[in-house]
């Protein structure tokens, strides 16, 4: 989205919210349709589960509508929107943790640490030979082995663009911990990314050995 | 400064949220070292493919039943009382 149709949106949006707080239930039903994919989607990247993600998606905006009037906007509507979204996913989580369940997704292990002894650069790979639908799909997998938290962290800051601070705030965390959680969340995917790739790249060509 | 600092502030500089001290050194250091420029070529992809994917590939349209379901579900639970409660007052 370019800048001029974010501040399009943001404009939109504002009259919306405005207008429900006037009671006016037809711009409650715009947001809704406005947004409800995009939040779907965001809540489906976290939980992994379309039943989840349902119940996530419905809690969000019943959370929205009885909330927006403490709603103050310092932040973009869309913003406090997918914090709202965020936080009702991790309930979910931390629900499906007291019943013990666990993912059957094989997590994925650092091993490219900087005492690894060949990296292969295939930074120039991916876009050459996959198009934008394959890429989501490999995207898609490589979210799917993370851990929830590094999970979170990833798709909030890398895939929705809110800044640092704003995940802090988002899931209560300090500044410092969303950092080094989203250093570790970025080598994981990195280290997924490297083992799809790297015999992307033919011979020896992009190969660096020795040195790290 | 060697490979294994460097791994650790790698967040920060393809952020661009180094001081400038520290960027110089990281980039003074990977004149000299192919392994660590594949390592931070990568993680840059890394970064960019999951930008890439948020910003230019349109979500998945939400599922009809689920959107009917979501209408469905905010028309029981949104009560008159709190329509009226929405102006903050």
């Amino acid at each position: 989205m370019s800048d001029t149709q974010a501040s399009d949106s943001k404009i939109e949006d504002d009259k919306l919210v405005e207008r429900v707080r006037n009671s006016d239930m037809s711009a409650f039903d715009r947001l809704v349709k406005k947004y409800e994919a995009r939040i779907y989607n965001h809540c489906l990247k976290i939980l992994r589960d379309k039943e989840d993600a349902e119940d996530a998606l419905q809690e969000t905006f019943l959370q929205v509508f009885r909330a927006l009037g403490s709603f103050r906007g310092d932040s973009a509507f869309s913003t406090w929107l997918f914090k709202i979204a965020t936080n009702c996913s991790l309930m979910k989580i931390r629900k499906r943790k007291n019943v013990n369940l666990v993912s059957i997704d094989r997590p994925i292990e650092i091993d490219g640490s900087p005492l690894q002894r060949e990296i292969v650069d295939w930074s120039k790979n991916p876009s050459l030979i996959y198009g934008n639908t394959e890429i989501k799909k490999i995207l898609d997998e490589i979210i799917a082995r993370l851990p929830e938290d590094k999970r979170v962290v990833l798709i909030l800051k890398d895939m929705e663009g809110f800044s640092n601070v704003e995940i802090a705030k988002t899931l209560g965390m300090k500044l410092a911990a969303v950092k080094s959680r989203l250093h570790r969340a970025r080598l994981m995917a990195r280290e997924g990314l490297n083992e799809r790739f790297k015999n992307t790249v033919e011979n020896s060509e992009g190969r660096a050995e020795d040195g790290l | 400064m060697d490979c294994k600092e460097i791994f650790e502030r790698l967040g920060d500089y393809i952020d661009h949220e180094l001081d400038p001290d520290m960027c110089d050194e990281i980039e003074k250091h990977i004149e000299d070292c192919e392994p660590c420029v594949a390592f931070i070529n990568t993680l840059r992809k890394t970064v960019e493919l999951f930008r890439g994917v948020g910003d230019t590939i349109l979500d998945d349209p939400i599922p009809d039943g689920v959107s009917d379901n979501l209408k469905r579900f905010l028309a029981d639970n949104i009560s008159k009382t709190d329509e009226e409660g929405t102006d903050g007052k």
